[in-house]
Formats: structure tokens, C-alpha cells, sequence
């Protein structure tokens, strides 16, 4: 019997699983099973070991970790007052968490805009608004206005100091769990996501495992579960500090999820910085970029490049759709022409959600001639671009859809320019993240081999 | 600190970096709060600031003579993103060439700003003005 770690990866669909050797940086073997929400996760679980077991023997578990995007993930809102100040601060605040961030407000919230959180019904609603010692009001009313919305989410307040504790008194007056932390951006233009990260982590353990049926199953571990997202954002973390500057894209049925590690200043001379300052390791969200769940956008674009000629309208689109909408978990077989669709709007979805997570140059004209400023991150010294995720792995060609994260010339997009392209071949960033938080060399050991 | 704060910066596609930190240095010692923007900064940036900190007060810096085309708009700006009545100050190399600088006020002032300065003015004359239009003086 071989003594054995175990990582676990409770998806929406499939609870994937992977025995990490506890002798030698080498994985023993990957497996999943259908996650089973209705009953108890467990039986999916332990389904997974047992058919994980036939390729590898009877395996003795000396630690057991365990990551979850079951029930939709942590799925969060974000709200602040400025769109490109405290609200965008915010919503990285939020994505680098590992949540899902669904959508993200601005200035006072509206009764529409109420409407759409409740229909939303996220897990937590992170409320910014206001550097210490600014403005107050926007936040104070924006409390005002979740406290009666008629959902159990909780609230985590990361907003002028000055008004913190109004805004819990207010939240709590409507029955919400309200915590507070340190403000996300404290000064002007400055970031800290980190008190906010914490909170959402610490909310994530206390209450988002038991709404999402975990509680019997986290017993079972010998670490805290923590959101799939955060384990494959702490797995790029690490391995950037292996590979270098990397950008890691994640196309899901739900979201596209893109993670950059690198400091992405200005790769050409005299440009001037714009906005607020970026994080060496980001991650956004593109809750409207998803092979199953969200494919309207990705169907709307490659409808208007057929229109303009860049691509041929695949035969059997419609069919295709009505099957994606009766079944989110369906997975077409290779040669289907379905699976062709599948990469197409695969390749949309990077090209969309690396074109979004990328910094931009703007040009303006000047009595010395021509100066550009840049807002966001440059990525074209990135050197790595790595595919996560099924989709982009099981599909036929997974170079030809990553081609997508790249510049096709130089322009004012700043996407990676000539970047290696790697794959996540057997699927293991989230079990790599895991182990990495109780063996980080032994973590990248492995990383370093299977890519 | 006086608990006020002012947004401070360049405006426009003017790189004079040395001036607006002699300025925000001053304005610091004298008691205020300054979030001070640097160069290159656009009339939304000067708003999005004032908006977040909750700030008191706009001065604007210019130096290279397009000053006049820089800053119109601003006060209409701050109208429409609910600023209103904000204090909005200017000061530098706001145009090109020798005009009278009492023109070159009134330019400014009928633009909505409530105060416009010449080039060479020390800082203790702004701050003394703002003092005095912010109540603290």
C-alpha cells in the first residue's frame, strides 16, 4: 500500500481527484467522478478514490486537501464608488480571493440595480466606496440599500474608514452579516486587497461551506477547504517564480478566468502609467465568457466575424446551442462537429478575456509630438502562456485556441507578443495550489515535470 | 492636518513634474490633505480623484501655454458629476506669448474657475487665498 496525498477538487460537475506521491515529487494518478450535490458530496468523492484506486492500488492518505467550486463557486458582487477607482479595486480585491464576481457596481445603487443582486443571489457582497477620510455617502447609502435587499448573502465592508461602522449598523439592522476590514483602497490610487482577501476567505470558511453542503466533508480534510480558483492562482504564483513572467487562461462553462504574474510596467520607453496601480498577480473574471452557461456573448461574436468574413459560420449552430442549453455538463465526442463549434468559441473566449485582462495604450498629440500613456498591465514580455481547464486541454488542437492570447500585431492591446505555450495536461493546478500551501518545492517539482 | 483635502495636478499633455511637487510639499506643511495626481492628468482623473477623497478643492497646474485649452469644460464637467460649486483654482504658464494677465484671468474666471495666478506666484499666496475661501483663515 502506498502512502499517498490526496487533492480534491469539488467542481459543479465533476469532483476531481489526484494522489500525489509522498516519497517522491511524482503524481500516482489523476481521477473524477460525477459530483454528487443532491445526496452527499462524499459519495462523489469516494467514487473518485475507488476508480483512482484501480489505476494505482489501495493508497493510504497521510494528508487529504481539498479545493470547491461546487454550487457556482463563491460567487460575489462588488460594489464601490468611483468605476475606475474603488469599484475596479474592489473587483480585483474580490477575483484575486478566488471568487467568482459576478457583476460589479458603481456610485449609488438604484432599485434596478437591487434587483440584479437579488437575482444574482450571491454568496457575499464586498462594499467599498470612499479612501479613509473621503467621501461617505455614496457607501452609507449603498448599505442603506442592501440591507433591504431580500437575500441571505453576507457583506463584507472594505470602504472609508470613516463610515465603516455606520454601514454595518445600518447592514445589520436588515438582518445581514456585515464584517469589516481595512478599506481596499485606503489613499488615492492606492490598492490593498489583502485585508479583504482575508475577510473573504475567513466568510468563505465559515459560511459558504455550509450553504454549499461541505460541512460533513470538510471534517474529512486536513486543511481548510479553500475556493478552486485561489488553489490554481496560488499554483501560477508559484510556478512564476520557476517560469518567469506567465499568463494562465482558464475557459470554464461559466467564466473565462485569466491569471497574469508579472509586474507588467511599460516594455517601451517614455510611456507614462495610467490608473490604478496593478498587482503582480492578477486574476479576472469574465462572468459573461463561458462555454455553457454564458455562451451568448461567445455566439454573438462569432456570429458578427462571420458576418465580416474572419470565419465561416460552423453548419449546425443552432443544434448545437439547443444541446448546450438542455445540458450544461455536455461534452460533444471528439470528432463531432460539436466539439469543432467547442474550439471555435473556445479560442473567442481567450482572445476576449485576454484582450479585457491586458493593459492598453492610448496616444495623444503634444507640442512634443506623439505620447503614449498605458493603463493596465503590458504583457508582451510575458514569456509564458499556459492552457488550464478542460476545455482548452481535451480539445483537438489546444495551441491553435491559445494562439488566441497573443498579439496577431503589434498594436495598442498589450497581449503577450511571442510567448511558449504550455498545457495543464492532466489537469493539476488546483491539486498543485493545494499541496503548494504544504510543500512548495515538491509542488513546483512536479509542476516542472508535467508541463 | 486641517482636514481639508485638495486634488492637485498637471492638466493635459504636460510633463512639468518639478512645480506641482514644490506645490503639494507647500500645501502639505501648510495643513492640507493633498492627493496630488503628477503629469499628463485628464479632466475626468481630476473629477474620478475629487469624487473618492471627497475633496475640497481642484488646482490645476499648467505650464506649457495650453492651458486655455486644457481646462475648458472642467467647471461643466464638475457640474454633471455632481461637484458642484466645488472650488476650482489654476495657476502657471497658462498661455503663449506676452498677453496682459488680467485678460488671461478673466479668461479663466469666466471658464468657473475662482481664481487664476501668473507664473511666479509663491505658494504661500495660494494657500493663503484657499485658507481664507475654505473658512480656515
Amino acid at each position: 500500500m502506498h502512502n499517498a496525498i490526496l487533492a480534491v477538487d469539488f467542481g459543479s460537475t465533476y469532483t476531481k481527484v489526484t494522489a500525489i506521491s509522498n516519497e517522491k515529487a511524482e503524481i500516482l494518478g489523476t481521477s473524477k467522478a460525477f459530483t454528487t450535490f443532491e445526496t452527499d458530496i462524499r459519495d462523489g468523492l469516494n467514487a473518485a478514490v475507488q476508480e483512482l484506486e484501480k489505476q494505482t492500488g489501495k493508497l493510504n492518505f497521510s494528508h487529504k486537501l481539498a479545493a470547491s467550486s461546487a454550487g457556482g463557486g463563491l460567487k460575489m458582487v462588488a460594489v464601490g464608488l468611483v468605476p475606475a477607482l474603488t469599484a475596479k479595486a474592489a473587483q480585483t480585491a474580490a477575483c484575486s480571493a478566488g471568487a467568482k464576481v459576478v457583476k460589479t457596481f458603481s456610485y449609488e445603487l438604484t432599485k434596478a440595480d437591487c434587483a440584479k443582486i437579488r437575482q444574482i443571489n450571491p454568496d457575499l457582497v464586498l462594499l467599498s466606496g470612499g479612501t479613509d477620510g473621503g467621501n461617505k455617502d455614496v457607501i452609507l447609502h449603498n448599505a442603506k440599500m442592501l440591507a433591504e435587499i431580500d437575500a441571505p448573502f453576507s457583506v463584507i465592508i472594505a470602504g472609508n474608514k470613516a463610515a465603516a461602522e455606520d454601514a454595518q449598523t445600518t447592514l445589520q439592522a436588515g438582518d445581514k452579516h456585515a464584517v469589516i476590514c481595512g478599506n481596499v483602497m485606503p489613499a488615492f490610487n492606492t490598492l490593498d486587497a489583502e485585508p479583504a482577501k482575508s475577510a473573504i476567505n475567513t466568510l468563505f470558511l465559515e459560511k459558504i461551506i455550509e450553504a454549499k453542503g461541505l460541512t460533513q466533508a470538510a471534517r474529512e480534510f486536513s486543511a481548510p477547504i479553500i475556493p478552486t480558483p485561489l488553489a490554481v492562482f496560488e499554483c501560477t504564483q508559484l510556478l512564476s517564480q520557476s517560469l518567469g513572467d506567465l499568463l494562465a487562461v482558464d475557459v470554464g462553462g461559466a467564466t473565462t478566468d485569466v491569471y497574469s504574474m508579472c509586474a507588467g510596467t511599460p516594455t517601451l520607453p517614455g510611456v507614462a502609467l495610467k490608473g490604478l496601480p496593478e498587482p503582480f498577480a492578477k486574476r479576472t473574471v469574465e462572468g459573461d465568457l463561458g462555454l455553457r452557461h454564458s455562451q451568448e456573448t461567445l455566439v454573438e461574436k462569432l456570429i458578427s466575424d462571420g458576418a465580416t468574413g474572419n470565419n465561416l459560420l460552423p453548419v449546425g449552430l443552432e443544434e448545437y446551442r439547443k444541446t448546450c442549453k438542455e445540458n450544461y455538463a455536455y461534452v460533444p465526442e471528439k470528432n463531432h462537429p460539436h466539439a469543432a463549434i467547442d474550439a471555435l468559441l473556445c479560442g473567442i473566449a481567450v482572445d476576449m478575456a485576454v484582450t479585457r485582462h491586458a493593459g492598453f495604450l492610448e496616444s495623444s498629440y503634444t507640442p512634443f509630438g506623439e505620447a503614449f500613456s498605458q493603463t493596465g498591465k503590458d504583457l508582451t514580455g510575458v514569456r509564458y502562456v499556459i492552457g488550464i481547464g478542460g476545455s482548452v486541454i481535451y480539445s483537438e488542437n489546444p495551441p491553435e485556441i491559445l494562439k488566441n492570447a497573443t498579439q496577431k500585431q503589434r498594436g495598442k492591446i498589450l497581449k503577450p507578443a511571442s510567448p511558449k505555450l504550455l498545457l495543464d495536461k492532466k489537469y493539476i493546478f488546483a491539486a498543485m495550489g493545494l499541496l503548494a500551501r504544504m510543500d512548495k518545492k515538491r509542488a513546483l517539482s512536479i509542476l516542472e515535470s508535467e508541463l | 492636518m486641517n482636514g481639508k483635502t485638495l486634488v492637485m495636478g498637471v492638466i493635459g499633455a504636460d510633463v512639468h513634474a518639478i512645480g506641482i511637487k514644490i506645490l503639494s510639499h507647500a500645501f502639505t506643511e501648510a495643513g492640507y490633505n493633498v492627493v496630488n495626481l503628477g503629469v499628463m492628468v485628464s479632466q475626468e482623473e481630476y473629477i474620478e480623484a475629487a469624487i473618492e477623497t471627497n475633496a475640497n478643492a481642484i488646482v490645476v497646474s499648467s505650464l506649457y501655454g495650453h492651458g486655455e485649452m486644457d481646462c475648458r469644460g472642467l467647471r461643466e464637467k464638475c457640474d454633471e458629476a455632481g461637484l458642484k460649486d466645488i472650488p476650482l483654482y489654476v495657476g502657471g504658464n497658462l498661455v503663449v506669448g506676452k498677453r496682459d494677465f488680467a485678460e488671461v484671468e478673466k479668461t479663466f474666471l469666466d471658464m468657473g474657475f475662482n481664481r487664476a495666478y501668473p507664473p511666479g506666484t509663491p505658494p504661500e499666496v495660494g494657500i493663503a487665498d484657499i485658507n481664507k475661501d475654505l473658512g480656515l483663515a
